[in-house]
């Protein structure tokens, strides 16, 4: 590693580093607007300006210089503070003095670079340039006339999107960044450049003029909008979430937020469940809670226990689902099913239903086959994994499924899962690929497991697994692909059939006189059976409201402190940022307080007993936010006959990646989205 | 054809066409020109295919430009994405985005035309064809009046560059008579209207007169 | 004075055939095959040998410049010939590739061969297009006779030639905006390092030349180093086209030996400065990026690299532009600054936002509506441009300016005393 010294400071930073990298190692951080970690190098700004001894006697772009041995670097000496002076004073001359009402006010780079760098006036006395703003869709508003030209949204959307719809057209000073044509950005990552623009040129549109960043109160939460179980900060001001945020984690989500779970969150204050509802004499009315426990229990209560069920839906946390399961248990019931959409999963052994490769690991293989997943839809942050290492490697993929556009280019296996035979049987070129690879992955979504041959499909694609070296001791490639951020954590917790217990199927169809359905919307509410007692608990007025008996609002994930299990297995717990509207009540505590009045006392008062119960039925609880790396032990597969395939195409459970729960269903926002999308005169070409 | 109308940069309204696709002739240009560059390096041939598109535009619209569909054109021909086709057309300077005329009159005014009287000619086109500003088109069509930057023949300045053609040593007479020519369907062959011997200084070369060759055998 | 015997572009002017049978006669193509069996070293060495340095503005030295390429590469080696000729001044390229086309080609087959190449592109100008006709039908013939292609004149060597018109834009004249937009995208500089001699054109080891660089080479080879190093002055060796324009009696270009004195060469192949020598007020010696420098510089300077660096100024591509005392020298370089701005690629901050800012406060000098302060101002604004930016563009864009403080800044202070003495009761629009 070559030794350099920056401003005295002795450091050893690995070869191919560059000034700027080296800097940090020595905790020295050198401004920059340009230069972003996981973009690529731009070196445009000027900003991260330094002086190299012994080089040309001019300053040097340290985001891209590489470091020598023996280089002896200064960030901080006359020369360069006289450089980065200058570089501020051209970036502000064409800057609009709008800072008083832009949205990028109190987060401003160019503010904060400013106050080190800047002058106290002007010494520019020409016109400021008038640059046009974009029309880019219903979530990135622009105000170009601040737009400093760094690029980092145009190489975000071309090199991390894969969806490149922006550009920098014109020259010199008529250069403006945009799309040209005018569209909607078309990738579901969109909102990263909001993030990304180190100035007021991009912000977000329905948080235009909303706050400032310093009323807000942030939260640290996880997204529970898809499996992936991105980290996220939620910005709250009084009782209302304003803003939510990526944070950087590098196994999950590196720095970045799909759309749906940045945006949705208008959905948040409408439709909401604000007070409990019961039905009578068919027609739903407003009740206490009282009332609407006092139904419950006496139904409750004249039913045996196997007439009794309860379907928990994709956005709960392990805690509501372990308290109702524990309820309902008590009465006997062993009628849990959390697979709204039937999906065949065995879940004899954890790896059966994991992402075991890990979202990191994606990094790691050298070839990956998609099956009936629709990854850049169903967890676009986990699709731009998958574009990272194509990027970096030219990784092969295929794919068995529909023929999309994922961002990188797939082999197109056709859509029949009987493609997963003629890999098998080597009849497929792409088996080869398979076969030569050293760390291959297989990635399987719940668009074929949610079919009658959903099991077939999981065993044939472990036998591939297992056939082409996925499954070593070192190296776990096969990946269960989940869309609910409730699944695994259900799955893990045994939110299922007990051993004499009913499905979903039957659950829904009639099987059971009571059924509670937790959060649980997706699916046809309307075709339960009119004889079945249905309590929805939730925060939204969707489907399963609209069937319910009895309604208990609920709160919705940034309401509660509750514990999410992605689709890697990785445990992660989300906290409160408000409190729930209304009568609404964090749902384990709705739990617990109807357990009393249905006589059946939770032994838990606190959250704090309540995850010592859930650690105590999987220790797996226990293991908050850290995912050991584990490769696969026994090859030995899950259930099913994998000769057994059939011609059916396999279907993207997500035909619309704008609206998939209640959240997003409510949210404006991304109505506007599907609008965007659908509209002829703003649909992408 | 449908049209979708643009405006300019003066607020002009034109219209974009709702199609492009290359005719026989653009099509076997196209081929040529990709095989010039290593496979899988197609994205080289843009410069030259957006000329094509610009020619076609000339052969069928009788205005040589680029309109947002014939790079759209560009971009699928060569697997590029489309708004890589539009940075380079809008970067570059020699494709027209909006229609010109007929014929592009391209003035150079850089210094060593404006010191030889580049002045005189900008105001010589602008009496003759009827323009006003830069980057406008005569009421006929005829002309499109545009200022360019160095054209690299300064030592023939000032220079008109009509089209392709450069049309050096001018003066306001020259090109007066130079557009009369083009409006009667007339193309003066192109270089010195002085009548110099390309660069060499005017009465013929002081240099290079001691040299004989003998013919290839 | 270069004796005829002793110039290298003989067909300068266009009185012979450009073409094959034309350029046979002149002595290109004479036994090619012959300069490539001296072997790959052995041409670098009499390159250096030679001293020739680069023709295109930097004056860095050839030979050095093709040893940088590796010796041994998996992957292909490109040969880029510079051909966008755009520096304001200058029109020497043009000349030799509408009318000695074939010097450029032999000299694209010798140096490849010498870097390892397996093909040259030669990148031109768009304006150029009735050259690049010609220089693509000599390509056309070459590859028909056999001189360049598979086996190229019978070496054994493969050797191709691309020509590839750009579209407009003279920051391409940069080498690695050049590889950009030869690549197909915007002509943007790139940082350097990497060196194109290290990753060029399409990620490959690439070295990029001027064309007469190029076309020298053969010439060079044959008659060798120590001829080339007897015309000239120790590190200013050989001879070079000089192109003469602005207020000169009779512009033109002519290939003169370097080091010639700067009058010299106006006086006796320009026809002199118009209305005489007296009359001169100052000349742009090298295109337009470098320093002007005032009458009493060029009565003594001689046309060379060092020599003209010596006064602030530099040879760059030795395009001389001459500027007698009728000019309103502000407004000659406010149009320099105007180029400049037009020509900024707008990649980084200094000259995106700098190029522009110049501009409009020469534009406002011109008329004199400024403070004598700014004057300050805009020498310190060059300033924050100069070294700065990611290629030479902005260092470019800030020598003019600086080369007319420095030498004719009670000019500016005359012209901003008479605005004000006009009185400010006529307000004005800033221009554009």
């Amino acid at each position: 590693m070559p030794k350099v010294t920056i401003d005295g400071i002795e450091v050893d930073a690995p070869a191919g580093s560059t000034i700027l990298q080296a800097a940090e190692l020595a905790g020295i951080e050198i401004p920059r607007f340009c230069y972003h970690e996981r973009l690529s190098i731009a070196g445009n700004c000027r900003m991260c300006l330094v002086e190299v001894e012994k080089a040309p006697p001019k300053p040097i772009a340290s985001c891209g210089y590489p470091i020598a041995e023996g280089m002896v670097v200064h960030t901080n000496s006359k020369m360069v503070r006289n450089a980065r002076r200058g570089v501020m004073e051209f970036l502000l001359i064409n800057h609009p003095l709008d800072c008083p009402i832009c949205d990028q006010g109190g987060e401003c780079d160019l503010q904060d670079q400013a106050l080190g760098y800047g002058m106290d006036h002007s010494r520019y006395a020409e016109n400021k340039r008038a640059v046009p703003d974009k029309n880019l869709g219903p979530l990135v508003k622009t105000v170009m006339n601040r737009c400093i030209h760094c690029t980092r949204c145009i190489r975000f959307i071309t090199e991390v999107a894969g969806v490149p719809d922006l550009g920098a057209t014109n020259r010199g000073e008529h250069m403006e960044v945009g799309t040209y044509v005018e569209k909607a950005l078309g990738s579901e990552l969109s909102g990263n450049i909001i993030d990304l623009c180190p100035v007021g040129a991009l912000t977000s549109k329905p948080y235009a003029f909303v706050a400032r960043p310093w009323e807000l109160s942030k939260t640290d939460s996880i997204d529970a909008l898809d499996a992936v179980g991105a980290n996220i900060r939620i910005d709250a001001r009084g009782n209302e979430v304003l803003r939510i945020l990526p944070r950087i984690n590098d196994d999950v989500n590196e720095e970045w937020l799909g759309d749906k779970s940045r945006f949705s969150l208008d959905g948040l204050k409408r439709r909401r469940l604000d007070r409990p509802w019961v039905r009578q004499n068919g027609k739903l009315r407003e009740a206490s809670w009282a009332e609407a426990f006092d139904a419950i229990a006496a139904k409750l209560k004249s039913l045996p226990g196997d007439r009794i069920g309860a379907v928990a839906g994709d956005l709960c946390d392990a805690e509501s689902m372990m308290a109702l399961k524990d309820l309902l248990a008590s009465f006997g019931s062993q009628n849990f099913d959390c697979r709204q959409d039937g999906a065949k999963i065995d879940t004899s052994r954890r790896d059966f239903y994991l992402f075991n490769t890990t979202i990191a690991g994606i990094e790691e293989a050298d070839a990956i086959l998609i099956v009936g997943s629709n990854p850049r839809r169903e967890a676009p942050v986990l699709n731009a994994r998958i574009r990272k290492v194509w990027s970096a490697n030219a990784t092969p993929v295929a794919v068995i499924g529909a023929d999309t556009n994922l961002t990188y280019p797939v082999t197109d296996l056709g859509p029949a899962p009987t493609a997963l035979s003629s890999l098998f049987d080597g009849s497929h070129a792409f088996a080869r690929i398979l076969e030569d690879a050293k760390r291959p992955m297989i990635i399987i979504g719940q668009g074929a497991l949610a079919r009658p041959d959903g099991t077939s499909i999981l065993a044939a694609a472990w036998r591939l697994a297992a056939k082409f070296g996925a499954l070593t001791p070192d190296w776990h490639g096969f990946n269960v692909l989940h869309t609910a951020a409730a699944r695994v954590g259900a799955l893990d917790l045994g939110f299922l059939p007990g051993p004499e217990g009913k499905a979903f199927e039957s659950l829904v169809g009639g099987g059971v006189d009571f059924l509670w359905l937790l959060g649980a919307d997706e699916f046809d509410t309307m075709a339960i059976p009119a004889n079945t007692f249905v309590v929805y608990q939730g925060h939204h007025g969707d489907a399963g409201a609209h069937r319910a008996d009895v309604i208990l609002p609920g709160a919705a994930y940034t309401e509660k402190s509750g514990t999410y299990v992605n689709t890697e297995g990785r445990v992660q717990r989300g906290f409160s940022a408000l409190y729930p509207p209304g009568d609404a009540r964090e749902d384990w505590r709705i739990l617990r307080a109807f357990s009393d009045v249905a006589g059946k006392r939770l032994p838990y008062d606190t959250i704090e007993a309540l995850r010592a119960r859930l650690e105590k039925v999987n220790p797996i609880f226990a293991t908050l936010s850290h995912l050991p790396r584990f490769g696969c032990s026994d090859q030995s597969g899950p259930v099913g006959d994998p000769n057994v395939l059939s011609y059916k195409p396999l279907v993207s459970p997500m035909q619309s990646y704008y609206q998939t729960d209640p959240i997003s269903r409510a949210s404006p926002t991304m109505a506007a989205c599907v609008a965007a999308h659908t509209q002829p005169a703003l649909a992408a070409e | 054809m449908d049209v979708v109308t643009n405006v300019g940069e003066r607020g002009e309204p034109f219209e974009q066409p709702a199609s492009f696709a290359f005719d026989a002739e653009s099509e076997a240009e196209l081929a040529k020109i990709i095989a010039k560059y290593p496979v899988g390096r197609q994205a080289s041939a843009v410069i030259p295919a957006l000329y094509v598109v610009q020619r076609q535009m000339k052969r069928q619209t009788g205005s040589a430009w680029v309109p947002v569909k014939g790079m759209d054109a560009v971009a699928a021909k060569l697997g590029m994405a489309p708004i890589r086709v539009y940075e380079v057309c809008t970067f570059y300077f020699m494709f027209n985005t909006k229609p010109v005329g007929k014929y592009h009159l391209q003035v150079c005014t850089t210094t060593p035309c404006w010191l030889r009287g580049s002045d005189e000619v900008t105001e010589a086109c602008r009496k003759e064809t009827g323009i006003q500003g830069w980057g406008e088109t005569s009421a006929d069509g005829m002309f499109t009046m545009t200022e360019v930057e160095c054209l690299g023949a300064c030592v023939n300045a000032p220079i008109l560059q009509v089209d392709d053609d450069f049309y050096e040593d001018m003066d306001a007479q020259k090109v007066q008579d130079l557009l009369a020519a083009l409006r009667r369907g007339e193309r003066p062959k192109p270089g010195s209207m002085a009548g110099r011997q390309a660069s060499a200084p005017a009465g013929g070369p002081t240099t290079l007169t001691t040299l004989r060759f003998a013919p290839e055998k | 004075m270069l004796a005829d015997k002793d110039r290298i572009f003989t067909n300068l002017y266009g009185l012979h055939d450009p073409f094959l049978s034309g350029a046979r006669a002149r002595g290109d193509w004479d036994n090619t095959k012959a300069l490539l069996e001296r072997g790959r070293d052995a041409i670098i060495q009499e390159m250096k040998d030679s001293g020739l340095r680069g023709r295109g503005g930097a004056g860095f030295p050839t030979g050095l410049k093709w040893s940088f390429m590796p010796k041994q590469s998996d992957r292909p080696c490109y040969l880029v010939v510079n051909a966008d000729e755009s520096e304001p001044g200058t029109c020497k390229d043009r000349d030799i590739i509408r009318h000695d086309p074939h010097k450029l080609i032999e000299g694209c087959l010798v140096a490849g061969f010498a870097m390892g190449a397996c093909a040259a592109f030669i990148y031109i100008r768009g304006e150029f297009y009735n050259e690049s006709r010609v220089l693509q039908a000599a390509i056309d013939e070459a590859y028909e006779a056999g001189l360049i292609g598979r086996n190229a004149c019978g070496s054994g060597y493969d050797f191709d030639v691309v020509l590839h018109r750009g579209a407009g834009a003279y920051i391409c004249g940069e080498e690695t905006a050049l590889i950009e937009s030869l690549e197909g995208k915007k002509g943007m500089p790139r940082m350097k390092p990497p060196f194109p001699a290290g990753v060029g054109l399409y990620g490959c080891p690439s070295t990029v030349n001027n064309v007469e660089s190029i076309a020298v080479s053969p010439t060079i080879l044959r008659r060798g180093a120590a001829w080339f190093t007897s015309l000239g002055r120790q590190n200013n060796t050989g001879q070079k086209v000089f192109c003469i324009s602005g207020h000169v009696n009779k512009p033109c270009n002519v290939e003169e030996e370097l080091g010639i004195p700067l009058k010299e060469l106006i006086e006796k192949y320009a026809g002199g400065v118009r209305g005489g020598w007296d009359n001169l007020l100052a000349v742009i010696p090298g295109g337009s990026s470098v320093p002007l420098i005032p009458k009493s510089v060029c009565d003594e300077v001689l046309m060379d690299f060092d020599s003209l660096r010596a006064v602030r100024s530099g040879l760059g591509t030795a395009a001389v532009i001459v500027m007698d005392k009728s000019t309103d020298l502000i407004k000659a370089i406010a149009r320099l600054s105007k180029f400049y701005m037009h020509e900024s690629c707008g990649q980084c901050t200094p000259c995106r936002e700098g190029t522009g800012w110049m501009w409009r406060v020469m534009t406002r000098m011109v008329e004199g509506r400024a403070e004598p302060s700014e004057i300050d101002t805009l020498e310190q604004v060059t300033r924050q441009v100069e070294g700065h930016t990611i290629c030479a563009l902005g260092d470019a864009a800030a020598w003019p300016i600086q080369g007319l403080i420095r030498h004719f800044r009670p000019v500016m202070e005359e012209r901003i005393a008479a605005y004000k003495a006009r009185g400010t009761a006529q307000p004005r629009l800033a221009a554009e």
